[in-house]
């Protein structure tokens, strides 16, 4: 991460527009999908990617508690990661809006951007839909 | 095209030791392998060298030279890096150095210093070989992308904690007698399921440990071998490498390896063998559900059964397929850079007669060596066989 106002272009433009409740994936002519930044489609070596709105909820697919966190994360512990789809694309992102105890596998959930209570910086979240 | 042989090795032991640079680390590994193999420092071609985090636990970058002036070698010098794959890598590209003829000698080795960044901090560093914006910074840790594919497995194929546990007291039980382990003490199945949680349904005990240390092998063409009359009957027959998507929710399974079944199918061909004609394994387990993963992907169990094989005991010491007779990475620790090739040399060890568990493999003749980086994001797999046996 770096230690400055610098912003990673792509990704917090990404950021905004998720807060925005307009996150999107970018997909190649072949349908593949995948996350900015990104010039070339990871599947087929497209150039040609559209930006495609993703759904407004997805669906946990894995999950985990984590009791031993960077220090990025050390206020935070313990706390919920998951991995969700979101119609074509995956995201790892920090379960907030609920117990631990009733995170599970199948829980239907939405995009929302929150802070690290540790850091302050932007953390892509799940909240139960 | 030449044969590869495994002249002699050298591993210091892992552990704690937060003081000691790597520099220091690998200079001890090399004296013992250079002993060991009987071939004179001045014959080196060149040094393949692994390492993962030094920039971030030395402030250094640029090993190369640095480790063959700590080796006292003079003799090109390329560090390798590849997450926890990385001397996994510089085996590879060793074994097609002296298969093409272009070198006779290479000293290939890997270390890396991590105790003195303490947990969080090696939490961090280990954090690294996952992509950071799409992961790392949404809290993912190393433990927690493990601990994402063992919940992603235990709801695909089934099996719990309890499972996991039998990975984890094996790998103990095979380090009792490996004297350059950090961890020669025996635990029960209770003590792993009541370790404090690291991410759930990981804990403590089934997370390799935090590790110094560092290996290094001379890998001999078989003409050099022959001409210097060198006892080296252990070959590298077969290597193979695969890749994947950096980030775990790219792939296509969340609760498999295809970069290490690629690596493996690549290295039986290249090997001219089977899964079935495997003897012994040393696999990466930094994790209890990696080894699971792990002889799933290597064609070693069926997809699906892995989980069992340790609580079944097909995989123990006096199992069919013994793995991870070192102790393993869980056991015998996990000092990045340096694991891929201690694995070589433990193997070679185990299949020359010449390792403290070689009794469990005293008919063995093929043994395969699987090195993981990051999340299975690269992979690299090693058919070792012993020929005058």
């Amino acid at each position: 991460m770096s230690d400055d106002d610098v912003q990673d272009a792509g990704f917090d433009e990404w950021l905004d527009a998720a807060e925005e409740g307009k996150a999107y994936c970018l997909e190649c002519p072949e349908g593949h999908a995948s996350l900015p930044p990104r010039r070339v489609c990871p599947d087929c070596g497209a150039t040609d990617l559209e930006e495609t709105v993703l759904p407004d909820s997805g669906e946990i697919e894995t999950f985990t508690v984590t009791h031993v966190p960077t220090p990025a994360f050390e206020e935070d512990a313990p706390y919920a990661t998951a991995v969700a789809a979101f119609g074509p694309v995956r995201l790892t992102g920090q379960v907030v809006g609920a117990d631990l105890e009733t995170v599970e596998t199948g829980l239907e959930v939405e995009l929302e951007i929150t802070v690290s209570e540790t850091t302050g910086e932007r953390v892509l979240g799940f909240s139960p839909a | 095209m030449s044969d590869v042989r495994v002249a002699g090795s050298g591993l210091t032991a892992f552990g704690h030791s937060p003081e000691r640079t790597s520099r220091d680390l690998f200079a001890e590994a090399t004296v013992t392998a250079f002993e060991e193999s009987g071939v004179p420092r001045g014959d080196v071609d060149a040094l393949l060298y692994g390492n993962f985090m030094g920039e971030l636990s030395e402030h250094q970058g640029h090993h190369g030279p640095l480790m063959a002036e700590a080796a006292g070698i003079q003799a090109p010098a390329t560090r390798y890096e590849s997450a926890c794959a990385s001397s996994g890598a510089a085996v590879r590209d060793a074994v097609f150095r002296i298969r093409n003829g272009e070198d006779d000698v290479v000293l290939v080795g890997g270390a890396e210093r991590m105790t003195n960044l303490g947990t969080a901090g090696a939490t961090e560093a280990l954090a690294i070989a996952a992509d950071d914006l799409w992961e790392v910074r949404a809290g993912m840790t190393f433990p927690g992308a493990y601990a994402l594919m063992a919940q992603a497995y235990f709801d695909e194929y089934g099996g719990e904690h309890e499972d996991l546990a039998h990975v984890a007291m094996k790998n103990h039980e095979n380090a009792l007698t490996n004297e350059k382990a950090q961890y020669q003490s025996a635990i029960e199945i209770e003590d792993v399921l009541e370790a404090p949680p690291v991410s759930e349904p990981l804990g403590l005990y089934d997370s390799c440990p935090i590790s110094d240390g560092a290996a290094a092998t001379v890998l001999v063409s078989e003409e050099y071998a022959e001409e210097h009359d060198l006892d080296a009957p252990v070959s590298i027959s077969g290597t193979g490498q695969g890749g994947d998507r950096m980030a775990l929710h790219d792939r296509e399974y969340l609760a498999r390896s295809p970069a290490a079944r690629e690596a493996g199918e690549e290295a039986y061909t290249d090997a001219g063998i089977d899964a079935a004609d495997v003897d012994v394994a040393e696999v990466h387990d930094c994790f209890t559900i990696a080894e699971v993963l792990a002889i799933e992907a290597l064609d070693l169990e069926p997809i699906g059964e892995g989980i069992s094989a340790a609580r079944d005991e097909r995989t123990t010491a006096d199992g069919e397929t013994p793995i991870n007779l070192s102790g393993g990475l869980k056991a015998k620790g996990h000092p990045v850079g340096a694991t891929g090739v201690s694995q070589i040399a433990e193997l070679a060890d185990l299949l020359a007669g010449d390792h403290p568990n070689s009794e469990f493999v005293d008919d063995a003749t093929t043994g395969v060596a699987h090195n993981a980086g990051g999340t299975v994001a690269s992979a690299t797999v090693h058919v070792l066989e012993v020929s005058d046996r």
